[in-house]
């Protein structure tokens, strides 16, 4: 079992603070969904974790299995276990899926060590079925020209073959249809077991009827306001989140 | 190691290939025929006598013309005992290290039986000789480099030769390989291709270093394509990071004959390369592809001339610079097309990836259009690595230097692909490989 411990972080992009504080602790096995409006900080969360080169970690600690991983590059920190889905992926033109997946995983061998091709197409084919991919894919060049679905499930296929301890999924569900929705979180309920942890970054509960979390919490102003369990996100989606704005501008005041 | 200024006596243009290098070379190559002899002896004046470039001639802007030297290299340097070259392309037909034939030429039964020649220049002058006076640097030098070209005919002792008669079609390449070995050894490559009407075939140039000293390589192609003959042309050049290389190429595309030529550029601390392409009858066609992958503070110059002299025919230039840390690329190009060579369909285009902040790469595309009914293109592009997409490949745990690789090959993947053969895509992907695991 593992732990990815955020504590007490604060992020900055140039001279200004986005992330204030945020604490929180996700063990394998559980996901926790971090929910709250726009600004507040849950995207600039994942990409600092991910290491990032746009945000300063200005205080705080990020640590898996209790190592600190700040001082790790992105790609240290990928092989260390961390996967982000981005919210928007980039488009990588003339690497094919399949190339660039094949040294994701070279990258993680030891050297001299070579990756089994027909072992590795054989996992690819397999995972591409349950994400309902067309295996034309994987000689398509990496998000080059897909539909932001297509997009969507090629985050999903890639976290499926580089089986991460922990996956930050940042705003998995936007720009989704209904159908991409519930494919994409198949993929994330199929990956979903003790070796897993997730923290699931959204602004709408809906995703959270598809993959439902074992917290939720609610992030304003830069850090944790309100921790629930999934009750808290239909609680939200009832209220919206100018209650939570109230609650914290009457905590502040007191 | 200063380098020499323009008022200095003619002999401070010439380093270490003086007039009395020159008549050493010239004693020992006694069995040569007269014409050559004094084809060789007229090259050494006029290369004596030009002046080394000057930074302010159009023909070398952006070269770095002040770490160009002549001085202190090995004229006729010795070839080591028991060097084996293996080849990444397949055991050559033709193997020359340092400017001599180190194995016998070998070529399948299949094709000698059908007459086709792979031998050195050496012997065509004894056994070919019109077709080696005719085509043998035959062609005009434009590109700048007169005074190392006429070095490189002054002092070339061997080469490749290789004939392809009409309709014949060979399914397998011609390789051959040019190697330098030994410190300051100066080599003169030389592979001439003849493809006679309707023959098809490749040829693969291969150079290489054997070790890691400095050389110094002068070399040229001439590639004849016949009457509707059809020819690959691949050179990959992988001398050691401190060399300096020259290389000239000349194709002569006749009717309806198409040329496809790949360069690939990835040693040298300084590498000029000049290619001219001559259209010269109706359905010509000359393809001209570049590869580089430099890094350092390697500098790679390219100088392309596509000259149209007959209606009808089309030239295709796509060259591709990927360039790391402080390298340097410079790319300029040229598209003439004659008075008469209407319903030209020409295309120039240099793109260079930038993978460092301190690369810098500087495009010169031209075009000199005579006619009225033509179709020209050309343009240049750089790119930096967007950092977005570097971090993406970086967060899926991929390294630096791999995903520089990966972006690499993406870039690349456009050029490698117009190549037919997959086992030479191969071959070329594995070279450029080794670029990113030194």
């Amino acid at each position: 079992m593992s732990s990815l411990e955020i504590k007490n972080l604060h992020v900055a992009i140039g001279e200004k603070e986005i992330v204030k504080g945020f604490t929180l602790t996700i063990n394998s096995g559980e996901v926790h969904a971090v929910m709250g409006p726009n600004g507040t900080g849950k995207s600039t969360l994942s990409k600092a974790i991910a290491g990032h080169p746009d945000y300063t970690i200005t205080s705080g600690d990020v640590l898996i299995d209790g190592q600190s991983i700040l001082e790790q590059e992105p790609d240290e920190r990928a092989r260390a276990g961390i996967f982000l889905a981005f919210q928007y992926p980039s488009e990588i033109p003339g690497v094919s899926i399949a190339n660039f997946l094949r040294g994701a995983l070279q990258a993680r061998m030891a050297e001299g060590e070579e990756l089994d091709a027909s072992a590795y197409y054989k996992r690819l084919y397999q995972k591409m079925d349950l994400l309902k991919i067309d295996r034309k894919f994987t000689s398509r060049s990496v998000n080059d020209g897909f539909s932001g679905g297509e997009k969507k499930r090629c985050e999903i296929l890639q976290m499926a073959m580089l089986e991460p301890k922990f996956a930050l999924m940042d705003e998995t569900d936007s720009g989704l249809d209904i159908d991409a929705l519930r494919i994409v979180a198949d993929g994330v309920n199929a990956m979903r077991g003790p070796t897993l942890g997730v923290l699931l970054i959204t602004h709408y509960q809906r995703l959270l009827d598809y993959i439902v979390p074992d917290h939720v919490h609610v992030m304003y102003d830069g850090r944790i306001v309100k921790s629930g369990d999934k009750s808290l996100a239909l609680e939200l989606e009832a209220k919206g989140y100018d209650w939570v704005k109230k609650e914290f501008a009457e905590a502040n005041a007191r | 190691m200063s380098a020499p200024t323009l008022t200095s006596a003619t002999d401070s243009f010439v380093g270490s290939f003086t007039a009395e290098a020159f008549a050493r070379h010239l004693a020992a190559l006694s069995s040569s025929p007269a014409w050559w002899l004094e084809r060789r002896r007229a090259a050494y004046e006029t290369f004596a006598s030009l002046p080394l470039p000057r930074r302010t001639d159009e023909s070398w802007r952006f070269s770095n013309v002040a770490a160009l030297t002549l001085e202190g290299f090995q004229v006729e340097p010795a070839v080591p005992a028991g060097l084996f070259l293996a080849s990444p392309f397949g055991p050559a037909h033709l193997a020359f290290v340092n400017n001599q034939l180190v194995a016998p030429p070998s070529l399948p039964r299949e094709a000698i039986e059908r007459g086709v020649v792979v031998t050195t220049l050496a012997e065509a002058a004894l056994t070919h000789p019109d077709l080696l006076r005719g085509h043998f640097m035959a062609q005009p030098q434009k590109l700048g480099s007169a005074k190392y070209a006429a070095l490189h005919s002054a002092f070339v002792s061997d080469g490749a030769f290789i004939y392809i008669p009409r309709g014949v079609e060979l399914a397998t390449p011609i390789l051959v390989t040019h190697a330098a070995a030994g410190p300051d050894a100066a080599v003169f490559p030389h592979t001439l291709v003849i493809a006679e009407e309707n023959a098809k075939a490749t040829v693969v140039d291969f150079f290489v270093s054997a070790d890691a000293s400095t050389h110094f390589a002068c070399g040229a192609n001439d590639l004849y394509a016949g009457h509707g003959a059809q020819l690959t042309y691949i050179a990959a050049q992988n001398w050691s990071g401190t060399s300096r290389s020259f290389q000239f190429n000349s194709t002569v595309v006749r009717r309806d004959a198409r040329v496809q030529s790949l360069n690939l550029h990835l040693g040298g601390r300084q590498a000029r390369h000049e290619s001219l392409s001559q259209l010269q009858a109706p359905g010509a066609f000359s393809e001209m592809l570049a590869l580089t992958v430099a890094d350092g503070t390697q500098e790679f110059d390219q100088r392309t001339l596509q000259i149209h002299q007959a209606p009808n025919t089309k030239s295709d230039l796509l060259y591709k610079n990927a360039l790391r840390d402080q390298a340097r690329t410079i790319f300029s190009g040229l598209i003439v097309v004659d008075p008469d060579a209407q319903k030209t369909d020409a295309y120039q285009s240099n793109r260079n990836l930038m993978l460092s902040e301190e690369a810098e790469a500087s495009s010169l595309p031209g075009l000199e259009i005579q006619a009225n009914d033509v179709r020209c293109t050309h343009g240049a592009t750089s790119s930096r690595i967007d950092p977005e997409q570097e971090f993406y490949l970086l967060s899926r745990g991929i390294g630096k230097t791999a995903a520089d690789e990966m972006l690499t090959f993406g870039f690349f993947e456009e050029v490698l692909n117009r190549l037919a053969s997959d086992p030479l895509h191969d071959v070329l992907r594995g070279l450029i490989q080794t670029q990113f695991k030194k």
